[in-house]
Parts: structure tokens; sequence; C-alpha cells
């Protein structure tokens, strides 16, 4: 709460901008801050001095080991590679289907039934708790190593992801053209049809293709525990100390991010 | 015909919109409801098609009273209404068509409307509204390429496209320059007379009200403060509505005539 007092000069005769109050305030939170951030880096031991010695290190494990890379590895690495992208492009193409009933009913302004409205928000919230890497795990429990898993997992941290987001747009859209079409006798589903999908349209698109993104360097990871992808010959060829294949894949992995990364980014920014 | 009996509306926060409204408004009469900003045109208006609710007495329509509606009949009341709004509530980045063609929706099955598939009918109709508030050559343009009168005549196109038996609009030229404000109005006039559609117009300017009503109803703090004829109303009439003098800015001017 700010101080509801009509500005005064204090000693210095001077009339401060901010109250002096507020001031102090600002300064405590501030200390408070700070000592967090040393206390995090007391117990955590990340001292500078570590990265500086460890350094060397670094660089003896790029020249020596990762150098020359072994190119003729390069056929195994592209099947893993498509494998990975059709992974992420599967999760997000279901989870941009799946994720629109859920939004809608996380729409305050859409769904006016507050318990639905909770108990749907709470379930999503859950699972957006849930790390990509724990769904994965499970899912290997469940139907087995490979990519079926992969795209399970990724299916349903995406759905968490873009209900939030896309929810979340919804809330912000001019209410003109849904009071409009209600006023007409337009039912719910025909408020949200017309009313309120054109106007998220573009964001819609923009937050599918940023979750295609997240989903292609996830599925790098998923490989780890065993849910196919380029994540699985990585985690394989590493255990063998095959370091010139571990390059290939790491160089490849690398461009064809970057590129699917620039693609994305550049349509996205026509969008909105 | 429309009857409000007794009719009070109290918003959640405690504010009173509506005091005991008690009027018979008759088919194809062209009223407008004048007042202050704040004095309940708004909630009048708004409260016939139930955007807001009123909390006590009757509204009758049609012999029948529309406060007990459930949802779905309210949705086929609804159907009857069109409505017109101060800021048009188009969707800016859709067509002139399909924003005219959304007046269709309460006459559209549900899952045929999400798919898209307007009767033929339905896309003619919506082009002959367009055609009567002459902008049927925009109709594939995006509605926020056109000018603030241009959207307006879009909506009306939109709820001539209900077929309505009423058409309510709220304060319709209270964003467009006097020139402009003068065509929707008349618009809205050639309409109620060529289709007999009772026709409820919020304004606040009383020189539109006496040019265009046949009837005008002033209210004042939520309550209805006058009710007459157009021909019967003058400056003096007006200062009593408002509990003011009139001022500058209460007249609009620039009609072309």
């Amino acid at each position: 709460m700010q101080p509801v007092t009509k500005p005064q000069k204090n000693n210095n005769g001077r009339i401060p901008i901010i109250p002096r109050q507020t001031k102090t305030r600002m300064t405590i939170i501030v200390l408070v801050v700070v000592l967090l951030y040393a206390i995090a880096a007391f117990f955590t031991k990340a001292y500078p001095n570590r990265i500086i010695t460890g350094f060397p290190h670094v660089i003896d494990f790029v020249k020596d080991d990762l150098f020359p890379p072994n190119w003729s590895y390069y056929k195994t690495v592209s099947t893993r590679l498509l494998e990975t992208w059709n992974m992420a492009l599967l999760s997000t193409t279901l989870a941009t289907l799946f994720c629109l009933p859920f939004a809608f009913l996380m729409a305050s302004n859409i769904n006016t039934n507050k318990y639905v409205y909770s108990i749907v928000r709470f379930g999503m919230n859950v699972l957006r708790t849930i790390p990509e890497l724990i769904l994965a795990l499970i899912l290997v429990a469940v139907v087995g190593l490979g990519p079926l898993s992969g795209v399970g997992a990724l299916f349903l941290f995406s759905l968490g992801i873009l209900a939030k987001l896309l929810s979340e747009s919804i809330e912000s859209i001019d209410k003109g053209p849904l009071e409009a079409i209600r006023a007409s006798g337009g039912n719910v589903f025909q408020v949200i049809r017309y009313g309120a999908m054109p106007q998220i349209l573009p964001h819609f698109t923009s937050y599918s293709l940023y979750v295609l993104e997240i989903n292609v360097r996830a599925s790098v990871v998923l490989g780890f525990v065993g849910a196919g992808g380029i994540g699985q010959i990585l985690r394989q060829q590493l255990n063998l100390f095959r370091f010139d294949n571990v390059a290939t894949i790491i160089i490849m992995t690398f461009i064809a991010v970057t590129i699917i990364d620039m693609i994305s980014t550049r349509i996205r920014e026509r969008l909105v | 015909m429309i009857e409000f009996k007794n009719v009070s509306l109290t918003y959640p926060n405690g504010h009173q919109g509506l005091k005991n409204v008690n009027l018979k408004l008759n088919d194809g009469e062209f009223i407008v409801v004048v007042g202050l900003s704040g004095a309940g045109k708004s909630t009048l208006i708004r409260s016939i098609n139930q955007l807001v609710k009123p909390t006590e007495g009757e509204l009758i329509i049609d012999g029948e009273n529309t406060l007990n509606f459930k949802e779905k009949q309210l949705r086929q009341l609804r159907t009857k209404i069109g409505m017109i709004f101060q800021n048009y509530n188009l969707v800016k980045r859709t067509s002139v068509l399909k924003n005219v063609l959304s007046g269709r929706l309460g006459h559209t099955g549900t899952i045929r409307s999400l798919l898209g598939l307007y009767p033929q009918e339905d896309v003619k109709l919506a082009l002959e509204s367009l055609d009567r508030v002459g902008i049927v050559e925009k109709a594939y343009i995006r509605a926020d390429q056109l000018s603030g009168g241009q959207q307006q005549r879009v909506s009306i196109a939109r709820a001539l496209t209900q077929k309505p038996k009423v058409i309510l609009a709220d304060e319709p030229v209270a964003s467009l320059d006097p020139p402009t404000s003068h065509i929707v109005m008349k618009d809205l006039k050639k309409i109620n007379r060529e289709d007999n559609i009772t026709t409820l117009v919020n304004l606040h300017f009383i020189d539109m009200a006496m040019e265009y009503a046949d009837r005008i109803i002033g209210m004042r703090a939520g309550e209805v403060v006058f009710d007459g004829p157009a021909s019967s109303v003058t400056e003096k009439t007006f200062e009593e509505i408002y509990g003011r003098k009139i001022k500058e800015d209460d007249v609009l001017g620039g009609d072309e005539k």
C-alpha cells in the first residue's frame, strides 16, 4: 500500500519523488534478494574459480575426443533426426487440436460456470507441473521403449502449455463481437466459432509453432530415457565412448534445430 | 408489442439501473430514448433482449413474460431482436459478408454453423441487407478496412439479416461525425418504415431525437420522466428531462438536409 499523505519537504528541504517509507521498503527488499542469491551460490558451491579451472578440460574434450567427427555416421543420425522431428510434429498437432476445448473452458469470459472453470484450470496446472521427462518415464513404463512414449509425453506436456497460453489470449479479446452474437440469439458454440476464434487465430497459430520449437528440443532430451529420437542414439554412443559419432550427432542436431527455429520464428513474426 | 410492467433492475454492486418502469411500445414505432449518461438508457434497451436482466417486474413481449424464459426460449427471443452497438461490435479480422451472415446464426443449426455451411438463401439475404445500407460492394473486404460509418452500416445489415421484429440501437452514432450520424439514422428510419420494425434508439443529441423520432422517452436516474410523441417535445421538455439548461454540446447539428 502506498502511504496516503501529502508530499512534504524532508530534512534537506527537498520534496522527495518517492516517499521515504516506500524507499526504505524497497531497499530492504533488494537487500533480502541479494542475500538469497549469496546463500544459493554458497550452498550449490557455484564459485567462479571452479569454472575457470575447469575450462581447459572442456577445450581438451572438444579437441581430443569430439574432433574429428565421424561423418560416415550421418545416415543413422539423419534417420533419428527425422524420427525426432516426426515425434515433435505429431505431438504438437495432436495438442493443438485437443487444447481448444480446454482453453475455452479455462477462459472466464466464455465459461461462466465457476466450478467447471476451476476444475479444468486446476487439472491443467497439475499437468503443467509434471516435467516432460517424468511424463516420458511413466509412458516408457506403460507403452515400452520407443518413439510412441515420447509422442505421448510431449502431447500431454504441450497440451498443458497451449491450453494455458490460449486461454489467456481468449480472456483478453474484444468482448463486443461475443456480445453481438449472443444478442442475435447465437449459442455458446457459435459465440466461440464466430466471435472468439477469428480474434485468437493469429495467436493460436503462433503458439502452436512456438510449442513445436519447444517440442523439437524437448524430444532430443526425451531420447535419454528411451523415448525414441536422436537422444536415444546420443546416449548410446556416449556410453560406448564413440565421441566421433557423438560429435556428428551434436553438429547435425544443432543445424537441424536452428533451421527449424529460424523458419518457425519467421512465420510467427508475420502472424501477430 | 413490448410492455414493461413495474420493471426494476438493481445491479450486483447495488446500483439501481431501472426504477419501476412502466411502458408500452407499439409495433412499428420509432422510439428515441434520451437522457444524460448514466440515466439508464442503455439498461432500458438492453433489458429487452436481456443482455442485462431486470430483477423485478414483468417484461411482456407478444403476450409472454420474457423474464421467466429459459436459456433456449431466450435465444429464440433474441433471434427476433436485432441489436446495434456504439462500437459496432464487428469481428474486425473477418470479412464484411461473414460479419453480416453471423446475424443468421440464431437460425442456423449448431453443427452446420460451426462448419460454416450457411444456406445459399442466407448468403443472398445478407447481400440484400448490405445492398439496403448501400455497401454491397464491400462484401469481401475485411471489416477493419472500413470507416466508422461504414462499419456501423455493416452492423445494421447484420441486424437486418436476422429479419427482426425489433431493432435496438444503443448509442449508434456516439462514435461518428455529424454527417455520418445522419446517414446512419436515416438508414435506421428507412428500415423502420419499410419493414415496420419497432425501433428503439438511444441518443443524447436533442435535435436528432426530435428529427427522427415518432415518440420520445426521457429518462433520469433510472426512471421514465417523459413519454410522448416527438411533435409535442420542445427544448423545455429536454430541460426537464436533463434537469438542467440545454447546452451547446447537447445538439449535434450538421445535417445536410
